[in-house]
């Protein structure tokens, strides 16, 4: 048994005009200062407004949400009481919401025991959307949850698929002033997360269709809308690519440059689609070096995308340079040492990155799993930028 | 072959466990038990609890018990008998029959879900040598 989840997707031009048809009294709003600075908690209010739902913002959500400030927004939400609630920023505050409602439910459960197997039905209490303000993480598509162990800098994974939202709302208006270099980190997460999705040995061929044109939208539309924020077509093509790549690894799962990324993020505080994006390359060479199964589908989404025709090995390696010659055009780092992290510290930190990528579940769902020696020398190769030769 | 859920069962896997290089690597800063419990139903008649406890890549005790109160462990995995008989066999990966809730993962009192995350390569380990073990199933 296996199960596929999935939001109601309401998207395009005022796609935010869909707030008037919910059903509600109280929404309960998981954001972050800048969000709110923006104006764009506003877009949403004003919605809220029209329909005479009241709403309260809770904007205190960082990168990288912390166990502590998930705890705080389950004690705000429980004097709240409402029955949405609203992740609205990027996977940060969508991820916090999942957690938050949750403790609407159980405000006595610690964030970190939020357990796979447990029904929490907070659905009796109150309904989740998500609105995302960057096209990358998928967060609004997927029932997992990312936080950080800020004492053991650790990312922890945690969920259940309870907590995939019921309605996801993609606007264009929420992403057209995203500056660059978040499109860029953001993006190059959509490119990770569709590809990983489509060879996930947790994959099957309802997970494949959304990662396969993910991946082909991401490719074409990510450098138009890194070097032009006001081209709403490329826009509107990431938005459609992040979810659908977030529909392809949240109902099967990530691989290796997710968790090889995941380590260097919460031992250097990087964010997160740049460095899943960074190992991404490396990982694949690891994979295609060791497993004729996973070269053929990489060969198999070249193909799709117009990248490369030819034997399959030929169009899996082609696959991978065209994510580096991507990754170049919209600025984003190509090996650990551009990141600005001292090679004598990371050296240091390698045994911590290996224990961390070793331990996360997208590693065991690939078809060479590796062992700590080679985790070893993947961080080290990408700290140097050197192609995966073993 | 022995028979699944008996002491001789958990005897065996208790051996398997410490004659394993690669548990032993992945789990060298592990310290915590569990109860594995198999849930009446089909050919189980009474609840099979399994004690195991684990300790820096090895295993100190696996025992059957009658009396779940006997033990008080930082984990409990609970599932169907059909359900550990997969998992068992690989045709079930343990992580995914949590997230389909075809299992039961609880934390005791001393347990979080933040510790048990950081082992996901010790508890594939686990579910590796089950499947060596030659096991008489009772259905």
């Amino acid at each position: 048994m296996w199960t596929f989840s999935c939001p109601l997707i309401v998207y395009g031009d005022y796609a935010l005009e869909y707030i008037a048809q919910i059903q509600g009294k109280k929404a309960f709003i998981v954001t972050d200062k800048t969000i709110v600075k923006l104006g764009l908690a506003k877009l949403l209010t004003d919605q809220l407004d029209a329909v005479n739902i009241k709403w309260k913002i809770f904007d205190e959500i960082e990168p990288e949400p912390s166990l502590a400030t998930v705890k705080k927004g389950g004690v705000a939400v429980g004097k709240y009481q409402p029955d949405w609630v609203i992740g609205l920023g990027g996977g940060s505050c969508i991820d916090a919401a999942k957690a938050i409602i949750i403790l609407l439910v159980q405000p006595d459960l610690e964030p970190d025991c939020i357990v796979a197997s447990d029904t929490y039905n907070f659905r009796a209490k109150a309904r989740l959307m998500a609105i995302p303000t960057t096209s990358g993480t998928g967060a609004e598509a997927t029932w997992a949850i990312v936080l950080t162990d800020a004492e053991n800098k650790r990312k922890i994974g945690l969920g259940t698929t309870e907590c995939t939202p019921d309605v996801a709302i993609l606007d264009p208006v929420m992403v057209e002033s995203m500056p660059p270099q978040i499109t860029a980190d953001t993006g190059m997460d959509v490119i990770c997360q569709a590809i990983e999705g489509y060879v996930s040995t947790w994959g099957t061929s309802i997970t494949e269709g959304p990662g396969l044109i993910a991946a082909r939208q991401a490719l074409e539309y990510l450098p138009r809308a890194y070097k032009d924020g006001n081209d709403l077509e490329a826009r509107k093509e990431m938005q459609n690519a992040a979810i659908l790549a977030g529909l392809s690894f949240g109902n099967s799962m990530a691989g290796l440059g997710h968790s090889t990324g995941h380590a260097l993020g919460a031992m250097y505080h990087l964010p997160h689609g740049r460095t899943v994006g960074l190992f991404l390359p490396y990982t694949m060479e690891y994979l295609i070096n060791g497993s004729e199964e996973t070269m053929t589908r990489y060969a198999e989404i070249a193909r799709y995308c117009g990248v490369a025709s030819g034997s399959d090995e030929d169009c899996a390696r082609a696959l991978i340079a065209r994510i580096r010659a991507l990754s170049k055009e919209i600025d984003q780092p190509l090996s650990v040492g551009d990141c600005d992290i001292d090679k004598s510290q990371y050296d240091e930190s390698i045994p911590a990155l290996v224990d961390r990528a070793l331990n996360e579940v997208m590693t065991i769902t690939v078809t060479r799993v590796p062992g700590e020696e080679d985790l070893g020398k993947i961080f080290r190769y990408a700290y140097d930028g050197k192609s995966i030769d073993f | 072959m022995v028979r699944f859920g008996t002491q001789e069962w958990y005897d065996t896997y208790m051996s398997e466990i410490n004659n394993s290089k690669a548990y032993e690597e992945a789990a060298k800063t592990w310290e915590g038990d569990f109860y594995f419990i198999t849930e009446k139903g089909g050919p189980v008649k009474e609840p099979i609890y399994g004690y195991v406890d684990l300790y820096h890549g090895k295993c100190r005790k696996a025992e059957v018990v009658t009396d779940r109160k006997k033990y008080s462990p930082e984990f409990i995995i609970s599932a169907p008998y059909h359900i550990w008989k997969r998992i068992c066999l690989k045709q079930l990966d343990s992580t995914q029959a949590l997230i389909t809730k075809q299992s039961r993962l609880m934390t005791g009192s001393r347990g979080t879900m933040a510790k048990i995350m950081r082992y996901t390569k010790a508890a594939n380990e686990l579910t590796n040598i089950t499947a060596k073990i030659p096991t008489e199933w009772l259905d």
